[in-house]
């Protein structure tokens, strides 16, 4: 094994994505993730100092649209998909302080 | 050096974070409305609520309306793009914010405070707000303690412009002076009514102390401050605070703090367990804007005249000073224009001025007395023919009326405006009233004249002019 | 070429009164019914509402109304794309049972054209797969056989049309999931050029890759669901700003005088069987007219490196919105971090998480500039060898899938393994072009192989005129 990441690094990113997993499972992603960056690695050495990033496939500029309203979603409907709402609103369990 | 209030040899630093929403009829990346005070997600669209499948599309007028800010903050529009800002959070539907990363819209412009200290403005990037959290079963509607939340995600997606300054304020009251001209640009473009108390600016300090001299401070994010006044007393704060650490041996953690009104002291926020790491990525949803030259020389040619410009004209047309309260005043009351009619019906501006500053606090933009009627009242003023006090007065009558001829009004009430000679008589009296008074005044105790004033106001029955009065009493001392 | 009528035949059969829409869905449906439980190709089927809609269909034809290009023709929806009021999973427990309030484009799109939906198509969970056995649901089989997947994750959609559940079907494709499975069985599939067709209401995996595209028997049904899918939608930022091209007029013209590029540095894994067809099929051309001419494309070998970078990091971030706040399945808990938590490593699969954590990790601050931002540059080299292939080719030929059918199980050990399924497809993502499979003839085990048509942006009227061809000769 390579050790490009550790399973201290998974248990991170685990966190950082809000995915609950076990410690086994962390052992056994890491050392999945881990084979995949070792395969991963062949692009190392290429030489990209004077390459531009290419993130979108069809360049386009300046997509605009009209600031006019749109009919809106019915509450009920969207409401009525929630998994918990209450006076109209969605309701969560408190956030223990992450605040933004 | 500058009297910032901290104790001498220290110096504060300050930096203004201040988010505004934008005016639009609707969000930044979708059509459901943009309106304050409505019915709980009832303006939610699959954009706003991030379903699944759902795509953002710039909204045309918001980038107008961010594009007038920063051409009115003396920034250039550059070709921008938009980022994604990843992390969780119950009111941010899709789990990131699309917001502008390191290529905003607008860069490198600055603002004039009244008294011409120059703050710059580092950047006006475009971003979308997040929705709104109410907090229940714990105390006082904070998060601390609270059993439950219930999100509202009528706010999510309407449009901001984060305004970034430069850390180059220098005492609180400049802060608030920053903020104050900022909101009036804003709504004098139109772009925002930029009201804190309703949350449609939101005004973030980040405060640093240093001596003189010395390399920048760690610096501190203050946040929750709802009002210019709270601006200036969190940062007056939280510069004390800093420096009550480094004085006795500590160092500053770099963190937020949040301002809290009621105890009148900043506080940490909870420690976070990981700092958050936002993972910005280029924004695959989104292509590049890039305003081309005419839209940008169209926006700044239709840009009204703006608060510092109005300031520096009404100055100019009262002769009053530019950094004056009054002319601040009437410039934010918007008053300035009725000023200028005022002296085009031959009025003279800068009594006009002081009684638009004085009697006009109600009035608004329109006031109601058409101007040739207070031009007349000026006119009779500067002409000698009614004193101040004669003129308030009328100029009262007037106001109820919403008009009037303030000749016709001084006459009713017998106002007429006493010759000098006739004064220099009263003063006669009155020094031989007051011996013991003008003794002292010509001794040179100013308080004296006080009780002169009043007794030759009294023998002339309120129709000398106090500030003739004044005048003679001094000439007559020799000073 | 199939048993089954094609999309264009029952259109006009049904728009002429020949047939009626009902007659055609019944058809159908005791297709599904047959062999449904066998090959599991939906996770829905909406027998009820496809009646309706046809006898609705035979009412206002019968008044004299033209009710669209696709009169009566039964298509299949992978069940990624939104469709109002009708459960979309996209093969997840986290969006089991979620029902979305609004349709995607394409869906209102088909409607308008008179098309009648018969159903949900299974996929690998959110279209991360090449087999559909990462689905929550349990994994589709290959028509053709039974023991064999049918590629993915557009598995159920392609399974759909190969067993004559549906006329046509729509998939998605993001590294293949459309080529893949057409190639595994035996049937066409497109991936348009990006931004033809609009996203919104395709439930996102990687939104500077993800398209939406057809699965059918023939070229011509092909080239009509591209064209009435395709054009500029004013809900989508990357939406090309053009009408929908023509195709199906293209078809007859045939590759006379054209330049068909052969890879020179072909990445290795294909087996000898494909190979073998990819060369008949290059004979073929040459025999129709066409000129065989060697491309380099010296940066593809690193195609999948950038692509299982560039993918999982965007997908990281589309996902993150299942949090159980608003839609889905939550698992309660007291505190919205362990709600969070708990409600995805419960919802989400493995290869999912997987994605997501490697994605994450991609984008992390240390690593960015490592793996995504250098991700984003080998694409830049891969579009740059393509641009310079193709100054000298009108299309590229290479096999769609390394290998025929494989057995259940025979990939999912390591994942690595099955993404090499990948190897051939993946490129034409990076770059945004259009590609197509055709099926051309069989190779191990009598299973079907498919030949990868590539083109240029916007050069899908060559890459039909050669797939015609190839239909003609397989």
């Amino acid at each position: 094994m390579s050790e490009r990441l550790s399973a201290a690094d998974v248990a991170k990113v685990a966190r950082m994505a809000r995915l609950n997993i076990s410690a086994a499972d962390v052992e056994r992603y890491t050392q999945q993730l881990d084979g995949m960056l070792d395969h991963f690695a062949d692009i190392d050495n290429l030489q990209l100092a004077n390459v531009q990033p290419m993130t979108q496939p069809f360049p386009l500029v300046n997509v605009l649209r009209a600031d006019v309203e749109q009919p809106c979603l019915d509450r009920e409907e969207v409401l009525g998909a929630a998994p918990a709402a209450e006076q109209g609103r969605f309701r969560v369990p408190p956030s223990g302080g992450e605040d933004e | 050096m500058i009297d910032n209030g901290l104790p001498e040899g220290w110096e504060l630093v300050v930096g203004l974070e201040v988010h505004v929403e934008l005016a639009t009829k609707t969000k930044l990346f979708s059509g459901s409305p943009n309106r304050f005070g409505d019915e709980p997600n009832t303006n939610i669209d699959p954009v706003t609520l991030g379903l699944p499948g759902a795509l953002p599309v710039l909204n045309q007028h918001a980038v107008e309306l961010a594009m007038r800010i920063g051409l009115a903050l003396n920034c250039t529009v550059k070709p921008s793009t938009f980022h994604r800002k990843n992390y969780f959070y119950p009111d941010l539907s899709k789990a990131y914010q699309i917001t502008q990363y390191d290529e905003p819209l607008n860069v490198d412009g600055f603002l004039m405070l009244p008294g011409g200290v120059r703050i710059g403005v580092e950047r006006a990037h475009m971003e979308e707000d997040t929705g709104k959290s109410t907090h229940f079963g714990g105390a006082g509607g904070r998060i601390h303690g609270s059993e439950y939340s219930l999100i509202d995600f009528n706010r999510a997606g309407v449009p901001l412009v984060e305004i970034v300054s430069h850390p180059d304020v220098r005492t609180a009251e400049q802060a608030r002076q920053y903020v104050n001209e900022l909101r009036a640009i804003l709504v004098a473009v139109g772009a925002s009514d930029a009201k804190m108390e309703e949350g449609s600016m939101r005004c973030d300090a980040n405060v640093s102390v240093r001596k003189y001299g010395a390399e920048l401070g760690t610096r501190c994010e203050i946040k929750n401050v709802n009002s210019v006044r709270s601006l200036g007393k969190a940062i007056e704060y939280e510069a004390r605070r800093q420096i009550d650490v480094l004085e006795t041996g500590g160092t500053i953690r770099q963190e937020t703090r949040h301002w809290d009104e009621t105890d009148g002291r900043t506080h940490t926020l909870r420690a976070k367990v990981d700092a958050n790491d936002y993972r910005y990525f280029l924004e695959p949803d989104l292509v590049m804007l890039a305003p081309d030259a005419e839209w940008v020389e169209r926006v700044r040619a239709a840009l009204p005249v703006l608060p510092a410009a109005r300031r520096t004209n009404l100055a100019v047309l009262t002769g009053a000073e530019e950094d004056s309260e009054a002319v601040a005043v009437v410039v934010e009351r918007g008053q300035d224009t009725y000023i200028e009619e005022v002296k085009n019906s031959g009025g003279d501006p800068g009594r006009a001025l002081v009684w638009v500053q004085q009697s006009f606090a109600e009035e608004g933009n329109a006031p109601r007395l058409p101007a040739k009627d207070l031009a007349a009242l000026t006119v009779l003023e500067r002409d000698g023919k009614l004193t101040a006090t004669q003129a308030k007065t009328v100029l009262g009558d007037m106001l109820e009326a919403g008009g009037g001829d303030p000749a016709a009004i001084a006459a009713t009430k017998g106002f007429e405006a006493l010759d000098t000679s006739v004064i220099e008589g009263f003063v006669d009296e009155g020094i031989a009233a007051q011996p013991d008074a003008w003794a002292k005044y010509c001794a040179g105790e100013e308080k004296a004249m006080g009780a002169l004033v009043g007794t030759i106001m009294k023998l002339s029955k309120g129709k000398a002019d106090g500030k003739v009065v004044t005048a003679i009493l001094q000439q007559r001392r020799g000073s | 070429m199939s048993n089954f009528t094609s999309a264009i035949s029952i259109a006009q059969n049904v728009a002429s009164g020949a047939q009626s829409a009902v007659s055609v869905v019944e058809e159908h449906l005791q297709r599904i019914s047959q062999r449904e439980e066998e090959v599991h190709a939906f996770n829905l089927v909406t027998s009820t509402e496809a009646r309706e809609r046809a006898a609705d269909l035979d009412a206002r034809i019968a008044r004299g109304e033209n009710v669209g290009p696709l009169a009566g023709v039964p298509i299949a929806l992978k069940d990624n794309m939104c469709t109002r009021g009708v459960p979309t999973t996209c093969s997840s427990k986290i969006l089991e049972g979620w029902k979305p309030p609004y349709n995607a484009t394409v869906v209102d799109k088909l409607f308008a054209a008179g098309a009648v939906f018969v159903g949900k198509t299974n996929l690998d969970e959110f279209a991360m797969g090449s087999s559909t056995e990462n689905s929550a649901f349990g994994p589709t089989r290959n028509p053709l056989d039974t023991s064999r997947v049918p590629g993915g994750s557009s598995g159920g959609s392609a399974a759909a049309v190969a067993a004559g559940f549906a006329a046509v079907s729509l998939g998605s494709d993001t590294g293949g999931s459309i080529r893949q499975p057409a190639a595994l069985c035996g049937v066409v599939g497109v991936k348009p050029t990006y931004g033809l067709v609009s996203r919104y209401g395709l439930v996102a995996f990687a939104s500077s890759l993800d398209q939406i595209g057809p699965f059918s028997h023939s070229v011509a049904d092909a080239a009509l669901l591209t064209e009435i899918i395709a054009g500029h939608d004013p809900m989508d930022s990357t939406s090309i700003p053009k009408p929908a091209p023509s195709l199906v007029s293209v078809l007859g013209r045939g590759v006379e005088g054209m330049r068909i590029g052969r890879v020179a540095d072909l990445p290795e894994g294909a087996d000898a069987d494909v190979l073998a067809r990819l060369d008949a099929a290059f004979i073929a051309l040459e025999k129709a007219g066409a000129t065989i001419v060697d491309v380099k494309l010296p940066s593809l070998s690193y195609a999948l490196t950038a692509y299982y970078l560039i993918a999982p990091a965007e997908a990281s971030s589309n996902l993150a919105r299942y949090d159980g706040v608003r839609y889905g399945n939550r698992v309660a808990a007291n505190d919205m971090n362990t709600m969070y938590a708990d409600t995805r490593a419960v919802g989400f699969g493995d290869e999912v998480k997987r994605r997501i954590m490697l994605g994450t990790y991609a984008l992390s601050a240390g690593y960015y500039d490592a793996y995504y931002g250098k991700a984003l540059k080998v694409r830049r080299l891969i579009s740059n060898d393509f641009a310079a292939a193709y100054a000298n080719a009108d299309v590229i030929l290479t096999p769609t899938s390394p290998t025929v059918a494989f057995p259940f199980g025979a990939k999912t050990d390591d994942p690595l393994t099955m993404y090499l399924c990948d190897i051939f497809t993946i490129p034409t993502n990076l770059a945004g072009h259009p590609a197509m499979s055709v099926p051309f003839g069989t190779g191990q085990a009598n299973m079907p192989v498919g030949v990868q048509i590539l083109a240029p942006t916007l050069g899908e009227e060559a890459m039909f005129k050669v797939a015609a061809v190839l239909e003609g000769a397989a």
